[in-house]
């Protein structure tokens, strides 16, 4: 199965603030794509799918969002999950302020 | 203006004291989100891409200056220190955090304004003509009957879990500014031997499947509004689907079952209903009417305005696009446009929002309105104080003169800001109008209406626009569809699709083909881009957009 | 087992007329009958004399259509007990009485993750009322 399996993360949407969070590979929710832990393999992605999103007080949304490994770490495939890394594009005052 | 009686006042701070039991209560876990999820949609809470989205509801795209500041204030205090307006008279928060919305509502308590009812599947804000009570067209103003609908439509115990949301809109004039025929239900005040009533257009909708509405009944005497409303979401709440979302509105209930069918049905019930109502509702009527009577008209020359616009021609070209007929001939309506070139179509930060909360205090009779197009209006202004205004509008990057032009661009959030997002409608909007601003065509162009949307749910109305433009995601990709010949006024149209989309590279481009084409073919500079295209066609349009394309030019 | 909330809070419940179904309505001389959610209340009408207690289910709290079903019952004349079951919240309990339920049935799992308390806070369902004040 895993051969043609796509790196993923897991990603949500932060309860509180709404913000864009990710899993990481300690088992709390992060607030960048580069501290997110990537799944390689489609059994362990699935199993802490489950685990991430039993925190219904903390994640709001949580699925496997796909991603490129390159020298930078993961970025992703989809350009929606590009936005969600860095804010809108109209004004620099989503992520991209503290990324910058 | 409406000004909350007690009884209002004490529902929405009733409301509000639940929606933060009820926030507490997701918070602690005994809501689940699935739960939570629609009563925060029902307080106008959306969790978008990047954070949550508050809505505030404009009732009717009416607000005086102290709501106008407060709406400044909440920006600055709880957001990143701007507002946008939509397409139905909203406005809406980019970023509030989930435990400051109580807070949130509560300031807006304090104005008489509240975020009820602006998502989620029940019946929406009730939308107007944003001239009304100005305007020179007008059979009656069509606020009190939007506040009567407010009031029947809030907290409607049958109504809060309907199939789909709900739209009303409401219009005084026969020239529909309101866009009713794109609305579930749209009503137009109608003079007929000299009784005022009703005309009920229902199933108009954009959307994936969209339609323009049709009519329900051709005069509705004003007595039956409320039970002839109540029988029609009735009828759709207990028919219409709820296995499939995309055919849940009632455009495709009646669809389906005919307009005949449908009209039987709602008679039926509303002969039920009409008993529950004893009257007490025409009482009502009455009190909110005498809320919106006409400020007292200043009497005072208006050479000033004259004078101004032969010795300054920016300002005769703003007061040549901004400026509308009012029904007192000293006075003009002032459309402040918030499409700025280059500028997110419907933003306004809170010192902007501070200008014309002042402007409108000073000089307007302390009133403002929302349009559906994403500006905001000065709805009563001696044509005395037009010089002042406009000084006033230069200074806050506000005076851009450019209302009902190729850059006055409905946009939806898109995907910079919507989670249903498909693609990009923002930076569109902002490269068109850059890109013609520069071309300084402009004025020689015309009337134009462009309207983006960022996915099929068509919320930027791009199928009425006279040339829409939708943004899809194919493979991964943005591209965007142009669709040519849509129209929201009276005459309503759905634009036709020219043919295959464009990358976002290609796009302004093939807009710029699209205008070539148009002065290119136009009789006169006074034929419109949609009386041209009505009287040619698609084909012209189609040859420019698609010229490798042998089959189009046939 | 199940709980019945009324304006007074949790009981359990004291119906024991038992249910009939639409369909087997005609054939058995029931006191009361359940109605799913898509039921056409007009097909009752000729019946409502006979009956003590109808009941409307819930499939989901985001169907709604059960409260235009109890106001048309209501409209049609019907005084006798009406009941909401399944999954209603207490959140739209106030819903549910202003359309014309007398009560909500709910199963004890609901019931625990919506404690009495939270049912008792929507009790007051006829202050702030809209309609109340529209209709007259
Ligand atoms: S049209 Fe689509 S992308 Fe635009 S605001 Fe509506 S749902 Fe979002």
């Amino acid at each position: 199965m895993s051969r043609s399996f796509t790196p993923k993360v897991i990603t949500a949407n932060a309860l509180l603030e709404g913000d864009v969070i990710y899993w990481s590979p300690e088992g709390t929710w992060v607030r960048t794509l580069s501290s997110a832990e990537v799944f390689e393999d489609e059994a362990v992605a699935q199993e802490q799918l489950l685990t991430a999103s039993s925190q219904p007080a903390v994640a709001v949304g949580v699925y496997l969002a796909d991603v490129a490994i390159t020298d930078d770490g993961p970025t992703p495939i989809h350009f929606r999950e590009e936005f969600r890394t860095r804010g809108p594009s109209n004004y620099a005052h989503g992520k991209q302020v503290k990324l910058s | 203006m409406y000004q909350y009686n007690d009884f209002d006042a004490a529902f929405v701070a009733e409301r509000n004291a639940q929606f933060r039991a009820q926030v507490e209560r997701r918070i602690s876990g005994a809501l689940t989100e699935d739960e939570f999820k629609p009563l925060r949609l029902m307080n106008g809470l959306y969790l978008q891409l990047h954070a949550y989205m508050l809505r505030v509801a404009i009732p009717y795209g009416t607000l005086n200056g102290a709501q106008m500041r407060q709406l400044a204030m909440i920006a600055e205090t709880f957001d990143k220190g701007y507002g946008h307006f939509t397409t139905r008279q909203n406005i809406q928060y980019n970023w509030p955090k989930l435990k400051d919305v109580p807070d949130i509502l509560d300031r807006l308590a304090e104005v008489e304004m509240h975020a009820l009812q602006t998502s989620g599947n029940t019946i929406r804000n009730v939308t107007a003509d944003h001239f009304a009570g100005a305007a020179a067209d007008e059979v009656e103003d069509p606020r009190p009957t939007a506040e009567l609908l407010r009031q029947w439509s809030t907290d409607h115990p049958e109504f809060q879990f309907l199939p789909r949301k709900f739209k009303l809109a409401v219009t005084g004039s026969a020239a529909d500014r309101a866009v009713i025929r794109a609305h579930d239900i749209g009503i137009q005040i109608v003079e007929k031997d000299g009784e005022i009533g009703y005309k009920i257009i229902v199933g108009g909708g954009l959307g994936r499947t969209p339609m323009i509405g049709k009519t329900l009944a051709e005069f509705l005497p004003k007595a039956d509004l409320l039970p002839f409303v109540e029988a029609t979401v009735n009828v759709w709440n207990r028919l219409g689907r709820r296995d499939n979302k995309y055919k849940s509105r009632i455009k495709i209930t009646v669809h389906e079952h005919g307009i005949d069918d449908i009209r039987a049905r709602v008679l039926t019930r509303f002969e039920q209903i009409k008993p529950t109502f004893k009257g007490v509702d025409r009482d009502l009527f009455a009190q909110i009417q005498q809320n919106f009577d006409a400020p007292a008209y200043r009497n005072a020359p208006v050479d000033a305005h004259t004078a101004m616009r032969l010795a300054n021609p920016a300002y005769a070209s703003w007061s040549d696009t901004n400026i509308t007929a009012h029904k007192n001939d000293s006075y003009a309506i002032v459309s402040i446009s918030l499409k700025k070139h280059g500028a997110t179509p419907g933003d306004a930060s809170a010192d902007q929002m501070r200008v014309m909360a002042e402007l409108a205090e000073t000089y307007g009779h302390d009133e403002l309105r929302i349009s559906h197009e994403q500006n905001v209006i000065l709805p009563h202004v001696h044509q005395s104080d037009l010089p002042a205004i406009y000084a006033a509008l230069r200074e806050a990057d506000l005076a851009t003169a450019n209302i009902g032009l190729i850059s006055d661009i409905i946009a939806c959030p898109g995907m910079d800001y919507c989670a249903l997002a498909t693609a990009r409608s923002i930076p569109v909007a902002q490269e068109i109008a850059e890109r013609f601003d520069e071309l300084k065509l402009e004025h020689e162009i015309g009337a134009l209406k462009i309207k983006i949307s960022g996915c099929i749910n068509a919320c930027g109305h791009h199928h009425v626009g006279h040339i829409g433009i939708l943004g899809l995601d194919r493979a991964g990709v943005e591209n965007y569809q142009i669709t040519l010949g849509g129209d929201g006024s009276e005459d309503a149209a759905i634009g036709e699709r020219a043919g295959p989309g464009f990358s976002a590279e290609a796009l302004v481009p093939a807009i710029e083909r699209i205008i070539e084409t148009y002065l290119d073919v136009r009789s006169e500079k006074a034929e419109t881009f949609l009386q041209t295209y009505r009287r040619v066609g698609m084909g012209p349009f189609k040859a420019a957009l698609y010229p490798d394309s042998k089959a189009s030019a046939a | 087992m199940t709980v019945i909330v009324t304006d007074s809070g949790f009981a359990a419940d004291d119906w024991n007329g038992g249910f009939c179904t639409l369909d087997s309505l005609p054939a058995n001389d029931c006191a009361g009958v359940d109605l799913p959610s898509d039921a056409e209340p007009e097909d009752l009408r000729a019946r409502l004399d006979g009956l003590s207690l109808i009941r409307v289910d819930f499939p989901s709290f985001a169907d709604g259509r059960g409260f235009s079903i109890a106001a048309e019952l209501r409209r049609m004349g019907y005084k006798g007990r009406l009941r909401a079951k399944g999954h209603v919240i207490s959140d739209q309990y106030a819903m549910a009485r202003r359309v014309g339920f007398d009560e909500v049935e709910i199963d004890d799992a609901l019931a625990a993750r919506q404690p009495e308390a939270e049912w008792l806070f929507r009790a007051n369902w006829t202050k702030h009322d809209y309609q109340a004040r529209l209709r007259g």
